[in-house]
């Protein structure tokens, strides 16, 4: 029974963690149809930069947070202005190529100023202490996350259902011309939604470190899994990312608790038969 | 009117052939004289003779039909995997029946992940053929039994090559066998493209629709060109294995499906030339740069990747290929 | 006179609209149909259900005795329903040549065969050179279809169509896009046509209607409305209604 309920918990903490890089995945390739594989490396470079600045800079958890964000953004910035914007609207092998490209240039970097090994994010003293829910102790870490993934669901329903912001991004989304044509200024809904989509990437890769630790193939290694989200969530839906990442997190951890031998096996296995009974997504309108 | 135009035909497929066999040639003397300006490398070259078969195969995927793919080395790892496994465990060693294991063993896993990947179209579809790689990795990592794990599967001792040319320490019989491999594949895959067969797949990656309007079968056609493509990866895997005695996990590798594809790309979609100049192009680069700097490897990949992206679309063999049509065109 | 194609009773919902509402229509061998219509008719619709890219709810398509309402694109194709499409789809990096000697080698199923070249089939090449002189582009044979005008990409579309040999030929506009300096040669190609083909033009141009139809059909909100002779049709009540209602309407409100 502890052993459901614990995997339970960190499944839900998994899915969530899953849930707050990928969503910004989602809605950009929803919004510029573009297959980002990149994506895990600005996920990558929010959680070094958070480590750097929280161990070695002795920085508040918070403020490392922000900063990780706030850099992150920073760096995405040219790339997206210089690399991105050249493939936007090009074959799917040309944009596979230009973001794998980033993504080994990231891996290298990172390779060569941090070093191959784990970085760790220290946390403050109340996420490590686990918390008494009456008929339960859980991790307080896991329900910092749980709790973040849920903040960043809701934050973004508003964001995109109730605003004026939204209502543009939703209009991109559905028919970018039409859009255009009727005096949405496409480019800029572009630029800001990839900030958002980045800052997200990497909010989630300090707040997920413990359950996706933090080293230099990290962007290749969870490569396939925050893809997976977006193909089978549909791209664009918050709903169906939310229900993929879920699944796929209960998948993941389910695996590692009982059948740890097999490492990812399971989990790649549950993904072909996933995408091959959806091959269109759940909502069945990925593109 | 239709005599002419046939007879035109016939020297046409006459000029085509003539190009096939300077495209032999051109093989056969970049292979001599990598044998004698090289000579304590052939290791090296026998390795780019295998990963050259490697993108050959993917040409035939992505090039002529359309299908990206990041995991077409489980292709490749399926026939090293087949040819050594037959070895050491089978004691099936002549190298004849070693390439036979993993020409087999590739275009099965060419069928079965051709199968899967064909299923979808996209970004699912990349999806798919990343999960491939991963899961091959995977399953050959736990089944160490059969696969040697992360330790590598050894014990793989050829005989000698038609009962005739021992596998020796420096090399040499597997280099003359891996380019006999190559000009063959070579050869066949040059009929291949330009066959009805050929000509059906550059329709489907042009337009499927117009394909099935004509009557045609999509789905059957890709699957059967994923098989073709699986048996010569499969060749170049079991190349590797015959020429190094040892199998690795890292022939099942995400990185070598990139890689590949890199290499096609370096030297151009969609043309037997291009793939093995990117290769060898890729190859040699890679040499050179980890011999200097291994821990940049990467990092320089990556900028490679981007730059092919944006200053030369079409590959080393397509931009060249284009000047010298541009040209050809002004000269008359 | 047997019919070689039987559409009955065809229905298709889409949400809770009938885009094809109860629709039958026959053609024997050598009709020369039009299928006509305002937009937003329902011709698409009808199209993609007789072509087995969309299923319908109810109703049957028969191909000479043969229900293929189950089955899908390809093999109608196989059985000698052949379409063309309203916006040219062709293979942009292929020649003429290439394309009319695919679909001969499509037809006769050797499009599989690896160990050949359509160059060395005489007998293809014959065929192939003899199709596109018929229609008046053997002379672009060796260009990429990239680089031929939209006229002559339209009349291509043609000859891939004929050198599947069908037994019923679905023209979809066949002159939408076409610069009015090319729109004769294509007439006269559709006046060429096998005299044994059983032919459905959807069309708008009425001039064209009138002159290639011995018979039309009018589709109006899913239904047919009208299905007589070309000099009955601008004399139908009902025809006018569809067509002039809108605007009837438009003037009353103003």
């Amino acid at each position: 029974m502890q052993t459901i309920f614990s995997i339970g918990v960190d499944a839900l903490a998994y899915g969530m963690v899953l849930f707050v890089i990928s969503i910004g995945l989602s809605v950009t390739m929803g919004l510029m149809r573009v297959v980002n594989l990149a994506h895990g490396a600005f996920a990558m470079i929010g959680g070094y930069i958070a480590s750097y600045a929280a161990r070695d800079l002795g920085l508040a958890y918070a403020l490392a947070v922000l900063l990780a964000v706030a850099g992150t953004i920073l760096i995405a910035i040219p790339i997206e202005r210089f690399l991105y914007r050249r493939i936007y609207g090009q074959p799917e092998l040309t944009q596979v190529l230009m973001t794998i490209g980033i993504t080994f240039c990231v891996i290298g970097i990172a390779n060569y100023v941090f070093g191959p090994t784990l970085k760790t994010i220290p946390t403050p003293d109340a996420l490590r202490e686990p918390v008494s829910l009456g008929f339960r102790t859980v991790s307080a870490h896991r329900l910092f996350v749980i709790g973040c993934g849920a903040a960043v669901a809701l934050g973004l329903w508003y964001f995109i259902e109730r605003t004026a912001f939204g209502v543009k991004l939703r209009a991109a989304v559905d028919n970018a011309a039409m859009a255009a044509a009727l005096g949405v200024r496409t480019e800029i809904v572009y630029a800001v939604s990839f900030a958002v989509a980045v800052g997200l990437a990497a909010f989630g890769g300090v707040v997920g470190a413990e359950l996706l630790p933090i080293e230099p193939y990290y962007a290749l290694r969870y490569m396939v899994t925050f893809l997976v989200v977006v193909s089978v969530g549909g791209a664009g839906s918050i709903p169906g990312a939310l229900a993929a990442c879920l699944l796929l997190g209960a998948i993941d951890t389910t695996g590692r608790y009982l059948m740890p031998e097999f490492g990812e096996f399971f989990f790649y296995l549950a993904v072909i038969a996933i995408v091959w009974l959806f091959p269109r997504g759940l909502a069945g309108r990925a593109k | 009117m239709a005599l002419t135009t046939n007879s035109g035909a016939a020297s046409l497929t006459g000029g085509r052939l003539t190009r096939d066999a300077i495209g032999v040639l051109a093989i056969l003397a970049v292979a001599v004289l990598g044998y004698f300006l090289f000579p304590n490398n052939l290791a090296l070259l026998t390795r780019i003779t295998a990963i050259a078969l490697l993108v050959l195969s993917l040409d035939l995927v992505t090039g002529y039909c359309g299908v990206a793919t990041l995991g077409h080395a489980a292709l490749f790892g399926a026939g090293a995997y087949g040819a050594g496994i037959a070895a050491a465990h089978f004691g099936i060693t002549d190298p004849i029946a070693m390439l036979a294991a993993g020409i087999l063993a590739g275009a099965l896993a060419g069928l079965v992940s051709g199968a899967v990947v064909l299923r979808a179209h996209g970004l699912p579809q990349l999806v798919l053929s990343i999960a491939i790689i991963h899961l091959a990795h995977e399953a050959a990592n736990k089944a160490s039994g059969w696969t040697g794990g992360s330790d590598g599967l050894a014990g793989i001792t050829p005989d000698a090559l038609l009962g005739h040319w021992q596998f020796d320490l420096w090399g040499r019989t597997a280099y003359v066998f891996g380019i006999v491999l190559l000009v063959l594949a070579f050869v066949i895959l040059r009929q291949i493209v330009r066959s009805p067969f050929g000509m059906l797949c550059r329709g489907i990656r042009q337009d499927p629709v117009r394909v099935r309007a004509m009557g045609g079968s999509v789905h059957g056609t890709l699957v059967k060109m994923y098989a073709i493509s699986g048996a010569v990866a499969g060749a170049g895997g079991a190349l590797n294995a015959i020429s190094t005695q040892v199998v690795g996990l890292d022939s099942l590798s995400f990185t070598l499906s990139a890689e590949a594809l890199v290499m096609l790309v370096l030297g151009g979609t969609g043309s037997l030339y291009g793939a093995l100049i990117g290769t060898a192009a890729f190859m040699w680069f890679e040499d050179v740069v980890s011999a200097a700097n291994p821990f940049h490897w990467l990092t320089i990949v990556g900028a490679l990747l981007i730059a092919v992206v944006l200053f030369a679309p079409k590959g080393l063999y397509g931009s060249l290929a284009a000047v010298f049509e541009r040209r050809g065109r002004k000269a008359p | 006179m047997s019919a070689i194609f039987d559409v009955r009773n065809l229905k298709k919902m889409f949400g809770g609209l009938a885009v094809t509402n109860d629709v039958s229509l026959a053609m024997a061998p050598g009709d020369r149909v039009a299928l006509i219509g305002p937009n937003g008719a329902g011709k698409t619709t009808f199209v993609n259900l007789v072509t087995g890219n969309l299923l319908p709810d109810s109703g049957s398509v028969t191909l000479a005795g043969e229900d293929v309402t189950r089955l899908g694109p390809t093999p109608r194709v196989r059985r000698g329903l052949v379409r063309s499409f309203q916006v040219t789809r062709l293979f942009s990096e292929m020649t003429p040549e290439e394309h009319v000697a695919l679909a001969i080698l499509q037809r006769e199923g050797r499009s599989g065969g690896m160990f050949s070249s359509h160059r060395a089939m005489p007998e293809v090449m014959d065929e192939t050179h003899a199709l596109l002189s018929r229609l008046g582009i053997a002379h672009l044979a060796r260009h990429p279809v990239s680089e031929i005008a939209y006229g002559q990409q339209r009349l291509l579309e043609l000859a891939l169509a004929l050198a599947l040999k069908p037994r019923v030929l679905l023209l979809d506009e066949p002159a939408a896009g076409v610069p009015q300096s090319d729109t004769a040669r294509i007439e006269q190609a559709i006046a060429d046509l096998p005299a044994d083909l059983a032919v459905l033009m959807i069309e708008h141009d009425m001039d064209l209607v009138f002159r290639f139809a011995k018979r039309v059909v009018v589709l109006a909100a899913g239904e047919i409305i009208f299905d007589g002779s070309p000099d009955a049709v601008t004399k139908d009540a009902r025809v006018r209604q569809a067509y002039l209602g809108s605007y009837a309407d438009a003037r009353s409100v103003a």
